[in-house]
């Protein structure tokens, strides 16, 4: 758990992870806050319960009888519960979990940064990047919706600074130039569900090269 | 007659046996079992705790028909939809150890692996999930923490029952993961503050056990 987070999850989408309709790269981002950060685990364990409570008072639907025996005959069948990945380094669990627990394999984006495609695929983007201290993220403003989580060291923008843990949530309308913090290498989460628009012409000739 | 002694010792070590068992179980049971503590809850404890069958069944016969009729809302093939709530089930009782009623209602947290298990098994994706905390094993429960946030549970499910039939449907929507994050408006109108602050004391307890069980 880290303490002093002051970005959190916005509601909406804490509901939409509670219920399973948001889609994987968002999720992983999601998952990642809540194993930082408790205020966002207990209003996630909030939603849950009125999803609970929802299932308390769903409408019934019989069950075919050998369901039951099916189940109860069950019980001793011996099984494996997959072991769950563990934080390591900067890396919450669910981040190591879709790193198969390897180490990032980076790749350089010129400048000192770096970035790891964790995933790429219809539902999205979601990616690390390792941004040397001091140094600025190309401006850049997105065509739909982009979370970035800390992971280490912290980056500012013109909404504000984002330290370990804290989410900055951007849309269509937000064009923004995040500057890592001095100290440590800047690293994050990021997913995206559709590509960046960088506002310099080499970035974006660069794009579909590096699917940023 | 020397068989008889012999049945008699072993007949009183065995009650001598129960009687530590059945000792050591109200004691535990003690801080736990209240008659306040809804039955599901004391269901799932058994099962959690002693690994009982009937109990299991009885959440069985009481979730398993809920179960299915929002597994069977959420576009599940219908061949597949006893398959999944089987599946969530088993879950139910393999990994009841992880279960915390200071934190989570069995409804929710069944609703939680419901969830999990539809999208692992519908899209062939494993869910990203938050790390787990582990619960301490020798970790005493707090009956008066578990019977509150079961009271603010039954005033959520008061509110529930007064949304109207409009707005219910949208929530229901919301929840068994029909909207998308741009169609969820953030105020479901569901009273979750004093839920939240609960589940927060809940957390802050077992953090606390937890790091006294890491001290030497």
């Amino acid at each position: 758990m880290t303490t002093g987070i002051t970005h959190h999850i916005p509601e909406n989408l804490i509901i939409a992870y509670a219920s399973g309709a948001l889609p994987r790269p968002f999720a992983l981002v999601v998952a990642a806050h809540v194993s930082m950060c408790d205020e966002c685990r207990a209003r996630l364990t909030a939603q849950e319960t009125a999803g609970g409570a929802i299932l308390d008072t769903a409408e019934t639907s019989a069950i075919s009888d050998d369901l039951r025996a099916r189940v109860l005959q069950a019980l001793d069948d011996p099984i494996v519960l997959p072991e769950r990945k563990t934080r390591r380094g900067p890396y919450p669990g669910p981040v190591m979990e879709a790193l198969k627990g390897q180490p990032p394999r980076w790749k350089s984006l010129g400048l000192g940064t770096r970035q790891c495609i964790i995933e790429h695929g219809r539902a999205g983007s979601v990616r690390l990047l390792s941004i040397p201290a001091g140094q600025a993220v190309p401006d850049h403003g997105h065509n739909g919706l982009e979370l970035t989580l800390v992971l280490q060291g912290a980056f500012k923008d013109e909404t504000g600074y984002f330290g370990p843990g804290d989410l900055e949530v951007a849309d269509s309308d937000l064009e923004h130039t995040p500057v890592a913090d001095e100290g440590e290498t800047c690293i994050c989460l990021a997913a995206t569900d559709a590509s960046l628009r960088f506002n310099t012409l080499v970035p974006r000739l660069l794009q579909p090269l590096f699917r940023i | 007659m020397f068989t008889e002694t012999r049945d008699t010792g072993l007949a009183d070590t065995a009650s001598a046996a129960t009687l530590i068992i059945k000792r050591s179980v109200a004691k535990k049971r003690a801080q736990v079992s209240d008659n306040e503590i809804s039955e599901q809850t004391q269901w799932m404890l058994a099962v959690r705790d002693n690994r009982d069958r009937a109990a299991f069944a009885r959440l069985f016969d009481y979730f398993a028909p809920r179960l299915k009729g929002v597994v069977a809302r959420s576009g599940a093939p219908s061949a597949q939809v006893e398959d999944i709530v089987q599946d969530v089930m088993l879950t139910v009782w393999h990994k009841a150890a992880q279960f915390d009623p200071e934190r989570a209602q069995v409804s929710s947290w069944i609703y939680q692996i419901a969830r999990n298990r539809q999208i692992d098994i519908l899209r062939r994706e494993n869910r990203p999930l938050p790390e787990e905390l582990k619960r301490p094993e020798e970790a005493s429960q707090d009956a008066s923490q578990i019977v509150a946030l079961e009271q603010e549970t039954a005033q959520l499910k008061k509110a529930l029952a007064r949304l109207k039939p409009a707005q219910r449907e949208m929530v229901e929507r919301a929840y068994l993961g029909e909207l998308s994050h741009s169609d969820i408006q953030a105020e479901t109108g569901l009273p979750l503050g004093t839920i939240k602050s609960r589940i927060r004391l809940g957390l802050e307890r077992l953090r606390h056990e937890l790091k006294e069980m890491g001290k030497p």
